[in-house]
């Protein structure tokens, strides 16, 4: 039956370009930084998942097998996880399950995406050319968001703003823009209309990495664990007739398993803060309608309230989010390890104060792959 | 100490045929197998609780090509999937791995590939290190090839020896209706053949090949709900060696040792063996990893020789050995899957009938 699993070690790259460092080089960095965190080496590890988005990216097929010894692997199972955007978190999730089997007592899992080696926009339009990109398939459902919500415009402006200011308290964040504002997003080019330039994330480098563990191994690991308290995930078809790609019923059918497994009643008051994945910034008020936290048409107005900023009643994205750093296969890893950094009081400047619960997401395709999971400093953490 | 794994059955499987070219989609493929294997077992798409499927985007060369696949799954109303950049025997080892939760009880796993838009030699030649190794377009025939003059340097076999192998896979495919390669040819005939790639020759080599393979998994009492005659997964277990042939002895297969290890391969004799042999003298080195002698029946469907396909060719192996202890033709049977290039990485799946 299911046992307990934590996040007792957590090790990231920096997001900035990496042209000096190979993909074995990168993978290491965070794979390293994360076994030293848990008080442990490569020979301590049962089992190793990696995630990364499309191969095409970086040309490198089943990086798996060409990646086995930088990861330490060699004589071990390596797993390899590819659920487009939601990459990251599903890979995570896999990862946690290899340890609630049973089966597995420490799994490293390690995701990444070196975008400097490609070409992404052209990968993420289905390596078609001339394709529309991420931000085309999603510019016409935020402003579908917007009429729907009656949403004003500087919601989206406010975002950027927010999570770059997140960004320069985070030290791997890729965009430190010292001097970011509203004048400054709002003037920026038109990329997608309603999207500037601002509003949209970069093209980054990087890995992340975490190391999870069992119950025993946890209660002995040198740091605070973040348990795994419920971890969800949900699918559906990228496109027919009728389909609601603002608020996707596979966004909120698995923000419901989620909740329901991990005992939240009422996510808003229950859970402390969350890393949602937000590449452009319309994207904070729709999850936060679209995953139940708050109800349909008001996430804008809890951005607008400044409740999502990292001295609000709900931080979102206190490390910077995706809008700061996306090395596509690693950001939903990095919001599931941003939520644990949380918990554990690891997030440095950028710690939110008392948090105790939080909540890592991505989603991916055309809004269609959905993964989170809740993490907490308690096993079993008292929601009344 | 790890705990006894949660009792977990094959009930139902179904593969396409092995085609040289399919003219219509991956999700075409996908549908008639998730079609069939749903039929074989009257469950319906929505009691499904967990659904899992091994593909590769490079294949069709459309990076997130996986994602147009799930329309031959179904995704509405939303489910419970994932996907691997893997074999389906991959995708397989996940859903075990899922079932043993306790939580949930009926997985759908599913395997599907198209080589036939692609040109695989050189496609699969970007498996290999892009710093050092896929520069000198290293593909795999040209390291298939390595490895079985790794073999012959070390007198542990020969090329008649290969030629055997395949006289026999193209046999036995004759009797399995999903082969794509199946005839008879004499060991002399194939040694006639003019090299490829040498030491190997075009009959050596697997061809390409388009086809989709799923099957449902179930846990305890379900699967016996589901099944008169389930084929229990008594271990799975898959290990990695350096990707450097250069730091390897081509003629072992170091990983395949280890995985059958883990599963207890060696504490009973097993009837049937189906491995993942790509390559003719891939099956003398998993012969000796996985300890099989005299009395295994090896690739009776013919294998990856007869039928290769890619990202289904691992999770076939395990159909093929879970078919046979269906039916009564064998009780205790191993399934190999491998991937990457010279066996690099090799999954063992052991099965039986229960009692």
């Amino acid at each position: 039956m299911a046992r307990p699993c934590a996040v007792v070690g957590i090790g990231q790259t920096d997001y900035r370009r990496q042209l000096d460092v190979t993909l074995d080089g990168l993978v290491r960095w965070a794979a390293l930084e994360a076994l030293e965190d848990a008080g442990m080496t490569f020979a301590d590890i049962d089992a190793i998942v990696i995630g990364k988005a499309p191969d095409a990216l970086e040309a490198v097929m089943m990086p798996e097998l060409s990646l086995a010894d930088a990861l330490g692997a060699v004589g071990k199972p390596i797993h390899r996880v590819h659920t487009a955007g939601s990459v990251g978190a599903s890979t995570a999730i896999t990862g946690a399950t290899l340890v609630e089997s049973g089966r597995y007592e420490r799994v490293l899992v390690v995701c990444y995406e070196k975008q400097s080696e490609g070409n992404a926009t052209w990968a993420l339009s289905g390596g078609r050319s001339g394709g529309q990109g991420a931000g085309g398939t999603f510019a016409p459902w935020i402003r579908s968001y917007i009429s729907r919500s009656g949403a004003p415009e500087h919601i989206g402006w406010k975002i950027a703003v927010k999570d770059r200011l997140n960004a320069l308290k985070n030290p791997h964040a890729h965009l430190r823009i010292d001097d970011i504002s509203i004048e400054k997003v709002k003037e920026s080019p038109m990329l997608w209309d309603p999207l500037h330039f601002l509003e949209s994330c970069p093209s980054s480098d990087g890995a992340a990495a975490v190391v999870l563990a069992s119950e025993d191994v946890a209660r002995r690991s040198p740091g605070p664990p973040a348990w795994v308290v419920a971890h969800a995930k949900r699918t559906e078809f990228s496109s027919f007739p009728g389909r609601d790609t603002v608020r996707p019923l596979a966004g909120v059918d698995c923000a419901e398993a989620l909740y329901a497994k991990a005992g939240v009643t009422d996510p808003l008051r229950q859970i402390d803060c969350a890393e949602l994945y937000v590449p452009f910034s319309w994207y904070e008020p729709m999850w936060l309608e679209g995953h139940l936290i708050t109800p349909e048409g008001e996430g804008w107005k809890l951005t607008d309230a400044g409740e999502t900023e990292l001295s609000g009643g709900f931080p979102v994205n206190p490390s910077g989010g995706v809008l700061s750093s996306n090395p596509i296969g690693a950001s939903g890893l990095i919001r599931c390890l941003e939520a644990a950094n949380q918990v554990r009081g690891t997030a440095g400047d950028y710690q939110v104060d008392g948090a105790r619960v939080a909540l890592g997401h991505a989603y991916g395709g055309a809004a269609q792959y959905f993964a989170m999971w809740i993490v907490s400093s308690d096993l079993n953490p008292d929601f009344r | 100490m790890t705990p006894a794994p949660r009792e977990v059955a094959v009930v139902a499987t179904s593969q396409t045929s092995s085609y040289r070219r399919f003219d219509d989609s991956e999700p075409k493929l996908i549908m008639r197998c998730v079609n069939d294997v749903l039929g074989h077992t009257r469950l319906d798409r929505n009691d499904v609780q967990f659904t899992i499927a091994g593909s590769c985007d490079y294949l069709s060369g459309m990076p997130f090509a996986f994602v147009m696949n799930i329309d031959g799954v179904g995704a509405w109303p939303p489910v419970y999937e994932s996907h691997v950049e893997m074999d389906g025997a991959w995708a397989l080892s996940e859903a075990w791995l899922r079932l043993q939760l306790g939580d949930i009880d009926v997985a759908l796993v599913i395997g599907s590939g198209k080589s036939s838009p692609g040109r695989p030699r050189e496609v699969f030649a970007l498996q290999t290190d892009p710093y050092v190794m896929a520069p000198l377009g290293m593909d795999p025939v040209s390291l298939a090839g390595i490895q079985a003059r790794a073999l012959l340097d070390a007198g542990k076999a020969s090329e008649r020896d290969f030629a055997e192998v395949v006289a026999r896979s193209r046999r036995d495919a004759q009797h399995n209706p999903h082969a794509q390669v199946a005839r008879d040819s004499t060991v002399d005939e194939l040694l006639g053949a003019p090299y490829f790639s040498a030491p190997l020759r075009t009959h050596d080599l697997p061809p390409i090949s388009d086809g989709a393979a799923a099957v449902i998994i179930a846990a305890g009492d379900r699967a016996r709900d589901l099944s008169d005659n389930p084929a229990w997964i008594r271990g799975i277990d898959h290990r990695i060696e350096s990707h450097h042939p250069g730091l390897r002895d081509l003629t072992r297969s170091v990983s395949s040792e280890l995985a059958a290890g883990q599963v207890g391969l060696a504490d009973a004799p097993v009837d049937v063996a189906e491995l993942m042999v790509n390559y003719s003298p891939e099956e003398l080195i998993l012969r000796n990893a996985l300890g099989l002698g005299d009395g295994t029946t090896v690739n009776p469907s013919g294998g990856p020789l007869a039928g290769h396909p890619v990202m289904a060719t691992g999770l076939i192996r395990v159909i093929e050995v879970a078919d046979r202890i269906r039916a009564g033709l064998a009780s205790r049977g191993v399934a190999h899957a491998s991937s990457g290039p010279c066996l690099q990485q090799n999954l063992v799946c052991l099965m039986d009938g229960g009692g």
